[in-house]
């Protein structure tokens, strides 16, 4: 029998592997809002690393000759209180956002994911320890832990990020927990123990990779509330340091001048909205797309 | 009877249910109730129950894969049960088990390739050069194309799932395999199919199989010997042809009589169980089968029956075995199988000879 079925159809034609990170792309592709996330985040990033060669000027040269001038050809985003160019301070505020956002979300996720792949899989007491932990962070507003933390460690954006960072990681020992906890009793994980897989490697190679679309979400979701924070510190004067721009820090300088400069206040903003728009949108799409129950 | 590769002593499980606030056991419930049985190398040996019987439990026993309450397993001599976490982890070589649900039973996120060589590398069965061989040797095994190796498990169908399944729990040679409801899954023709293809490899592979299924019908086609259960203790044990042709136990009597027969003449002699199954979290005293038992006397109120022969290698738990005439099973036991399972077998029989 066995052999009468492997051979019945010898010339057999190659078709292309369809694995689950394909699968999960091709839905993507059909969500509108998540495709207009991806692909302003693409250009950010662009953006970000090209800022030398896309700026049209230096953003912290000043020019007590142009200060607080209008948009205009030379100045199409006009000029600040110090005259530096707003558009070029955008341009280079775009590093200060995106690396706030994406590396303080990795030290998040460094700390968070293996916290709660341990006491998702071992539980016990080891995870009454790390949960409490966790759900004494979690009483504090977001916000309110970031800034304290920033004040603690001394005005700077690295310590921005950190403080971001470790703000950030409850919601990630939270959710791999909880996910880790849903897998460890999935079928394909006792067989990974029948077959004789150490814990470490049930866990690392059956559970981990089960979990990442989960955690994929909550990263995209989480940069954009990190960019919002570094925002914030850098607005209170926590997060990057003057001269260097940042998008808060454009927005603290500008308050004074809302009335008679505006556009010093809104492209720092509208660079905020998108952003954190992008990323939110691709967070959602990505849910919808990674949903085990849309298959 | 040679020497059995897995002999299991008084085994028992009992799930907590209810604990106190300082972790007292309020409330418990008996899976496995005091079970003992042996197998012989290449022998299968089926479990037959209700759901809720402790049947699966009992499979997982075996492997190790939860801890008894009490009870001894013996695999090839060894005591599974005192054996530390590197040393269980070898022997599960020569154990495997083959799962009910072949949809969540393959990891999604790994190829078939994957899941063939991770116990071939875990066991270091061949060396890595040669794993790729192995695996399309394997795949070719259980009847899959090895050029299909790259692909994921959602690619295949629930069939050819079960087979990358039986294909894994082959990869590491074992002398034992417990199957955990292995076709129920699956429709009717697949089902002959993988049972065709199980009887096969014992043939060649001379593999025992604990072969755990509600279905007699498939367990009279596969099994040597079986033994059927009833809340959590076995009630009767024997070799297959024997125990359709004349159960001894009532409750095997009942099992086999509910099995429907193509014949309208046929139903009027099944006889059917009274009332529920009791709760498996206060077992009646006495026989566990007395609440529903039409032969029930006094004693098996108040003593709980043991496993004694009745004939050679057949053996009833009941008080009153001897004094219950076998329901014209001889009769009976030519039409177990249904037309249409007994049909396809023979279609898809293996090797035609």
């Amino acid at each position: 029998m066995m052999a009468g079925v492997a051979l019945s159809s010898p010339a057999t034609v190659a078709e292309p592997v369809d694995s689950p990170s394909r699968r999960a792309w091709r839905r993507l592709k059909k969500r509108r809002g998540a495709m207009f996330g991806l692909i302003v985040i693409v250009a950010l990033i662009a953006l970000a690393i090209c800022a030398d060669l896309v700026s049209p000027h230096d953003p912290i040269k000043q020019s007590y000759s142009a200060v607080r001038k209008a948009p205009s050809l030379q100045h199409w985003f006009g000029t600040d209180e110090l005259g530096r160019d707003v558009l070029a301070r955008i341009i280079f505020g775009t590093r200060a956002s995106l690396s706030a956002g994406i590396i303080s979300v990795g030290i998040a996720m460094l700390l968070g994911v293996p916290l709660g792949l341990i006491a998702g899989y071992c539980g016990g007491f080891i995870d009454a320890l790390i949960s409490r932990f966790t759900d004494a962070m979690l009483a504090c507003p977001f916000l309110i832990l970031a800034i304290a933390l920033a004040a603690f460690l001394g005005p700077s954006l690295g310590n921005a990020m950190i403080a971001i960072g470790v703000t950030a990681m409850p919601v990630f020992i939270r959710l791999t927990r909880g996910q880790v906890m849903g897998i460890a009793v999935e079928t394909y994980v006792e067989a990974a123990r029948a077959i004789g897989n150490p814990p470490w490697r049930i866990a690392v190679r059956h559970i981990l990779p089960n979990v990442l679309p989960q955690l994929l979400v909550q990263i995209t979701l989480t940069i954009a509330s990190a960019i919002i924070a570094e925002a914030s510190l850098s607005f209170l004067g926590l997060g990057q340091q003057p001269p260097a721009p940042s998008w808060g820090s454009m927005l603290n300088s500008a308050q004074r001048f809302l009335t008679n400069a505006p556009w010093m206040a809104v492209w720092p903003g509208l660079s905020i909205f998108i952003s954190v728009l992008a990323f939110n949108l691709l967070g959602d799409g990505l849910r919808d797309a990674l949903d085990p129950k849309n298959r | 009877m040679t020497t059995p590769i897995l002999a299991v002593e008084s085994l028992s499980k009992h799930f907590v249910v209810r604990r106190s606030l300082f972790g007292k056991p309020l409330a418990q419930v008996a899976a496995v109730n005091d079970v003992s049985f042996e197998i012989a190398p290449g022998e299968t040996l089926a479990f037959v129950g209700e759901s809720g019987c402790g049947k699966s439990t009992l499979g997982r026993l075996v492997l190790r894969l939860i801890e008894p309450s009490a009870g001894t397993v013996r695999f090839d001599g060894a005591d599974i049960g005192a054996l530390d976490a590197a040393s269980l982890r070898l022997a599960r070589r020569h154990m495997q088990m083959i799962f009910q649900d072949p949809y969540a039973a393959l990891n999604p996120r790994m190829t078939v390739r994957e899941i063939l060589s991770e116990p071939l590398m875990l066991h270091g069965i061949v060396e890595r050069e040669n794993q790729p061989a192995r695996v399309a040797e394997l795949m070719r095994l259980v009847g899959l194309k090895p050029e299909q190796a790259a692909r994921y498990p959602h690619e295949f169908s629930g069939g050819q799932r079960q087979r990358i399944v039986i294909a894994r729990a082959l990869a590491v040679e074992p002398k034992l395999i417990v199957c955990d409801e292995a076709v129920s899954a699956l429709d009717v023709s697949i089902r002959a199919q993988i049972l065709n293809l199980l009887s096969d490899l014992q043939e060649r592979l001379g593999v025992a199989y604990l072969f755990i299924s509600h279905d007699l019908a498939v367990v009279k086609h596969i099994a040597q010997r079986v033994a059927v259960m009833y809340l959590g203790s076995i009630v009767e044990v024997g070799e297959a042809e024997t125990l359709f042709a004349s159960p001894r136990h009532p409750y095997t009597q009942a099992l086999l009589s509910a099995i429907p027969i193509a014949d309208p003449g046929g139903a009027a002699n099944s006889f059917k169980l009274e009332g529920d199954v009791p709760s498996a979290l206060s077992l009646p005293p006495g026989c566990a089968f007395h609440t529903r038992c039409p032969h029930v006397a006094p004693v098996c109120v108040e003593q709980r029956p043991v496993l004694s022969a009745a004939a050679e290698g057949h053996s009833v738990a009941c008080h009153r075995w001897h004094e219950i005439a076998a329901p014209d099973g001889a009769g009976r036991a030519e039409t177990e199988l249904s037309p249409t399972l007994e049909r396809l077998i023979a279609a898809f029989g293996p090797r035609a000879a």
